[in-house]
């Protein structure tokens, strides 16, 4: 169960770079942990920190203006490559709870959908201009509001954005999917049944 | 009591309007939609590897347990070491962890798995097709991007995060948005010495790393047909790095050819059934796709990555690009960002850049077509460059080494090893190390996937042997002639 979101305003990190991958939001070698035990303290690890675990202090959530982002506004095609959902319990335990982009990885985009993480999409040049302001600032706050479907930003720009309605209620109300699922048994039973039947070389 | 107030599901026989390949096999697994929003598909297989302890964690949590076990199948792939075959031998004591770890899950859910000392044991995407349990018509799903890969025989198989994983261990269902459809046609003939990684990396490069997200693609046209399974497999396989959802082959006799006999497989009056329905899931003539892609399949050449994304890949004949000639600002950005990783010049001729490691495995390319494409290029030949050759299951080891594969590797001084993700996602202990630059057969040049600062050049089996040959990346044909391989 994912807590509900609503709307929420906080601190945006711009992060410049198209594709974007897993990789980069959390090195395979972190993957190991359980979640209880905090995957924040990974987040683009290999961005952040040099081998000496020093801070890069060029990377953006090394910058005193970012350190407590909670949003991070980024490039085309963010999250692309493995499935790792450590990527999300990354991004979400570090405290970020929306990133909007012009474009995910659709593997990452699910995931963020079932951790209660909102991706949000808008066309590239509304985002580079998001990014150009946050940089800019000093204003660097950013609202994201599920009920009205927007985000708004420096200097009281509002973007529409789209969801799928089905995800937006699950968000909104912290929908357990697996729970939602148990209601639909009597109609997988059915298929299952007619299926077979009609599939008998996969039985196993 | 099986008499459900639902109607029966039959649906309308749709005659008149053609549908593609990916449309006939979704459909026939919706089992619930909405007015608007995803359906609720049925998923027929699942595989899955150490990864899984999250699923399993929150199956636990819950209460919940595993709904059919027989549509499960685990192996242990992304930890294992690949010189030994305990979770003892693992590349640290966390690592060992992983792999007993994913042993008592699969004996709590009660899941079929073939174990690290099973000689089924293998890379997952490798062991669905080979043991017969990837079959044309399937939706298939693995907590693992690349198992698109699956898509070759003609099913939709996908990758999935954990969370996902769970409620498909939970359902044998999942919420899921129906793609976009995009047909890649690959049109004329590859030439000699081109293989089905060049094509693949040669359609990455056109349509770019995110060319086809939110979409299913169908690879069609004569370079598709004519080619065999493993190399179907390699295609399908990188869809993901297109962005792709899946990426399917259409089933053809080369696929069942492929399929029948396989200890997984339907046999007998099963086995007609089947292949009665497979013969109808190709895409109907005239059948509308969202997208279309052509690719000039004669124009394609041995391919080499030179940045830190699968689509900055350029034939083996010509040079690291310029940024400053790029006129998209985020292009040129991304570019300079990648060179300077890579320690690359602009400029350089890629057959130039000297390499100091050589990968040859992955679930892209350790099959034994791929373990003998490499050997044909290393037979009478030394590696000037230390490398690892990882076979993609211990039944492709086992062929391997029947056919003397094995021989020609180690003559050539290089590691013949247990199978596994290995080195590809190096998370079994098994990487480059910082600044050494590797030419891989993996599928996945992303900065720090080989190891921290690592710098990766993917390309073909046979290119990785020929660079093993020669020290730098080298256009296998200058190596063995344009008839070979």
């Amino acid at each position: 169960m994912t807590t509900a979101f609503i709307c929420e305003t906080g601190v945006a990190a711009p992060l410049e770079g198209r594709n974007i991958d897993t990789d980069q939001i959390i090195p395979a070698r972190f993957l190991k942990a359980d979640k209880q035990q905090g995957y924040g303290q990974y987040l683009f690890h290999d961005l952040r920190f040099d081998q000496a675990h020093n801070e890069h202090p060029g990377f953006v959530l090394n910058q005193a203006d970012f350190r407590q982002a909670r949003v991070l506004v980024t490039d085309a095609n963010f999250g692309c490559g493995s499935s790792r959902e450590g990527a999300v319990y990354a991004l979400h335990d570090y405290g970020v709870r929306a990133v909007i982009a012009p474009s995910f990885g659709d593997i990452f985009y699910n995931n963020c959908l079932k951790n209660g993480l909102i991706p949000v999409q808008l066309e590239e040049p509304v985002v580079d201009r998001l990014r150009s302001r946050l940089h800019a600032g000093p204003d660097r706050l950013v609202t994201v509001d599920l009920e009205r479907l927007e985000i708004r930003g420096p200097g009281n720009e509002t973007h529409a954005f789209r969801i799928d309605p089905f995800w937006r209620e699950c968000l909104m109300k912290g929908i357990d999917e697996i729970g939602l699922t148990m209601g639909y048994l009597k109609d997988i039973e059915a298929f299952e049944h007619t299926y077979r039947a009609e599939m008998p070389w996969l039985q196993r | 009591m099986f008499r459900h107030c639902r109607e029966p599901d039959v649906k309308p026989v749709v005659g008149t309007t053609p549908a593609s390949m990916f449309d006939k096999v979704w459909n026939r697994h919706v089992v619930a939609e909405r007015a608007t929003g995803p359906a609720l598909l049925y998923i027929d297989q699942n595989l899955i590897h150490e990864g899984s302890f999250h699923a399993f964690a929150e199956l636990r949590r819950r209460g919940l347990s595993v709904r059919h076990p027989a549509q499960i199948l685990g192996t242990p792939d992304h930890y294992v070491p690949t010189h030994a075959r305990t979770a003892d031998a693992a590349g640290s004591p966390e690592i060992g962890r992983m792999i007993r770890q994913f042993d008592s899950n699969m004996a709590w859910g009660g899941v079929p798995n073939f174990p690290l000392r099973d000689v089924r044991q293998g890379i997952v995407h490798v062991i669905g097709p080979e043991q017969g349990i990837t079959l044309p018509g399937m939706v298939l799903v693995c907590s693992d991007s690349h198992t698109s890969t699956h898509g070759a025989l003609g099913a939709i198989a996908f990758g999935i995060g954990q969370s996902e994983n769970a409620h498909v261990l939970a359902t044998q269902t999942l919420w899921q948005k129906r793609p976009a459809t995009m047909r890649i046609t690959v049109n004329g003939r590859r030439t000699d010495g081109v293989a089905a990684k060049d094509v693949i990396l040669a359609i990455i490069r056109q349509i770019g790393a995110g060319g086809a997200s939110g979409h299913a693609i169908e690879y069609a046209g004569p370079v598709i047909a004519a080619m065999s399974i493993e190399e179907r497999l390699t295609v399908c396989n990188m869809s993901i790095e297109a962005g792709a959802r899946c990426g399917m082959g259409a089933p053809d006799e080369t696929t069942f050819k492929y399929i029948e006999g396989r200890p997984y497989a339907p046999r007998g009056q099963a086995w007609q059934a089947a292949l009665r329905y497979w013969r109808t899931l190709a895409s109907d003539p005239g059948a509308a796709f969202d997208r279309e892609v052509v690719v000039d399949g004669d124009a394609i050449r041995p391919m080499v990555t030179w940045g830190t994304s699968p689509d900055q890949a350029v034939p083996i004949d010509g040079r690291v690009p310029d940024p400053s000639a790029m006129t998209d600002p985020h292009v040129r950005s991304t570019a300079q960002a990648a060179l300077s990783y890579m320690g690359l010049t602009p400029g350089t001729r890629l057959a130039e850049v000297p390499i100091d490691y050589i990968f040859i495995g992955s679930c892209t390319n350790s099959r034994i077509e791929d373990l003998r494409e490499a050997a044909r290029v290393l037979q009478g030949r030394r590696a000037v460059v230390p490398g690892m050759v990882v076979p993609g299951s211990g039944l492709v080891k086992r062929e391997a080494e029947a056919e003397g594969l094995d021989r020609i590797f180690i003559d050539a001084g290089l590691k013949w090893l247990d199978s596994g993700c290995s080195m590809c996602a190096a998370m079994n202990g098994d990487v480059v190390k910082p600044y050494q630059r590797c030419a891989s057969t993996s599928n996945r040049n992303f900065v720090g996937r080989q190891g921290p600062q690592a710098r990766t050049h993917l390309l073909s089996p046979a290119m990785a042997a020929a660079a093993a040959v020669t020290g730098h990346l080298t256009d296998v044909r200058d190596l063995v002639g344009a008839n070979t391989p």
